[in-house]
């Protein structure tokens, strides 16, 4: 669905990507995980437009149309919903008014309208503060709204950029629950994430970044039991005899 | 006496708060404080001027022609200059404006001379519509308040029951989030740019029969209008219209009271005092930016 060859992304002369690939599947939940500042927003950004005049190099394929260097309104009028790092809801707009932005590139308007209800169905925190602004709502109720207001967009592709940060770990189980419903019902999914527990439970396919690059890809299950991503990423330690230095220079050598 | 100083108060309200709506609409939307809005109305107002007087359009013709073309104007201006400024800050687009300004107020000079003329409108100046012992009320009173009234409750329906309206106040509020939403933010920000030109032309159609027509005419208008926005808060629409009505007010009463021949610099003062208690005006909430 989503094709990414060789990507190069600069920050004024600093190369942030370094020549990136990688596919996500449709009808499936690809996962890209990483530390801070490895470069997986900035991966999101570039694909959706909002760097200016980047990716330098690469293409990016979106059901076979190269998307790469156009503007963001037009990459998102081709179905894809995006929910930002930081939720970045309309502060000073209702919650409706935050879902019917979502809906801003489609002109069938009664189907806005049904879909505006399906989504409230979906969100009952939502549903009962429709009129009140945005920036009052509550951090997990911001990243449902969020959520649904990319899904107004009626999207093929979701991309979410770190659904996690921020919320209670009850909200957490309960938002990525509500990303496994959403590829449910028929809608690809791209998330990035910090939180690698959360993202390994649902994502189907795993992409590992550090410093601009991709160091372990793989289905999810296979990658689980890796002995490197158990350690350095789900913190599970088996083997203890290795420490200190030894571990570091084992850790260094995957580049 | 006091009757007829709020008929006044009114009416000079009515045409600070349209330019001060203006300035506001580009400012909400851009953080530009735009200084060609004077001359961009008094081009407008120039064009009204041609339509009704040279080709003896009706009236209604010759203002939608006028409308469609201060459009046209504001739209182009931020499409030719604004968008094309490489990595803008503050002070480059202040002097893109000063500079638009003055290309205005130099083709206003050589097409149609710095002489002043006439402007016959429907609505005269001295034609009484309404009197009483105490309050004459004149057409053109009439007209500014019933215009302003109609330009205020367009620009509430376009801004919270049209798409467009909802599309210009996300990209106010937020232009990455506006993009990622799927709003083309550069053609929102040309209409707004276009809309704005129209709340000025109103402006400037109004001011030209109480002055003279010439190129001119917006300075004193245009600063009236500044610090009505100054004073209500920038980036509030209500505010700078209760900010318009409050100059008009204060500036009658210090004209009548206090002193008339100072009444210009009431304006100024208005500005000052604000900078010094409450800078960002008197009903703009300060909200936080995030980086």
């Amino acid at each position: 669905m989503l094709t990414i060859e060789n990507i190069e992304t600069f920050y004024d002369k600093v190369k942030v990507l370094n020549g990136i690939s990688f596919t996500v599947a449709e009808g499936k939940i690809t996962a890209i995980l990483g530390n801070n500042g490895a470069g997986k927003s900035t991966t999101l950004n570039t694909i959706l437009g909002l760097i200016d005049d980047q990716p330098e190099k690469g293409t990016i394929l979106y059901q076979g149309l190269p998307i790469e260097g156009r503007e963001t309104h037009r990459i998102i009028s081709l179905g894809i919903g995006y929910v930002p790092e930081g939720r970045e809801v309309f502060e000073e707009l209702t919650v409706k008014e935050n879902l019917l932005v979502g809906a801003y590139q489609r002109r069938d308007k009664r189907a806005v309208k049904e879909d505006l209800e399906r989504i409230l169905t979906w969100f009952p925190a939502l549903k009962d503060r429709i009129g009140q602004m945005a920036g009052k709502l509550s951090g997990g109720e911001q990243q449902m709204l969020a959520i649904g207001r990319a899904l107004m967009n009626k999207p093929d592709l979701l991309i979410l950029d770190e659904p996690s940060l921020g919320l209670s770990p009850r909200l957490v189980t309960e938002i990525f629950g509500i990303i496994k419903e959403i590829n449910k019902q028929g809608i690809t999914i791209l998330l990035v994430e910090q939180n690698a527990r959360m993202a390994f439970q649902v994502a189907d396919e795993v992409y590992i970044m550090e410093n601009g690059r991709f160091v372990r890809n793989g289905p999810a299950v296979e990658l689980e039991s890796d002995e490197d991503v158990r350690e350095f990423y789900l913190g599970i330690k088996e083997n203890e005899s290795i420490k200190g230095y030894q571990r570091y220079k084992r850790k260094r050598t995957w580049r | 006496m006091i009757s007829q100083l709020l008929v006044n108060a009114l009416v000079a309200g009515s045409i600070y708060a349209l330019i001060a709506l203006s300035m506001s609409i580009i400012y909400k939307a851009s953080e530009i404080p735009n200084f060609a809005q004077g001359e961009m109305a008094m081009f407008s107002t120039y064009i009204t001027f041609i339509l009704l007087s040279v080709l003896g359009w009706p009236f209604l013709y010759a203002l939608a022609g006028t409308l469609v073309f201060a459009f046209c104007l504001g739209f182009l201006f931020e499409f030719i200059f604004i968008r094309r400024a490489k990595e803008p800050n503050l002070l480059g687009f202040i002097i893109i404006t000063l500079g638009f300004q003055m290309v205005l107020y130099g083709l206003a000079g050589w097409k149609w001379g710095s002489d002043q003329r006439t402007f016959s409108l429907p609505f005269s100046e001295s034609e009484v519509v309404f009197q009483t012992e105490s309050v004459v009320l004149t057409e053109h009173n009439l007209a500014s308040i019933v215009l302003a009234i109609l330009v205020m409750a367009g620009l509430y329906l376009l801004l919270e029951h049209t798409n467009l309206g909802l599309a210009m106040k996300a990209s106010q509020q937020n232009v990455r989030a506006a993009k990622f939403n799927g709003i083309p933010t550069n053609r929102i920000l040309g209409i707004s740019f276009g809309i704005s030109s129209i709340v000025g032309a109103i402006a400037g159609v109004l001011v030209a029969p109480i002055s003279t027509l010439d190129p001119s005419m917006m300075w004193d208008p245009l600063l009236k209008g500044f610090a009505a926005a100054v004073l209500g808060g920038m980036k509030s629409l209500h505010g700078v219209v209760i900010g318009g009505l409050l100059l008009g007010l204060v500036e009658n009463l210090f004209g009548f009271y206090i002193s008339l021949e100072f009444k210009s610099i009431v304006a100024f003062a208005i500005i000052m005092l604000v900078l010094f208690i409450k800078p960002s005006g008197l009903f703009d909430k300060h909200y936080v930016r995030k980086v």
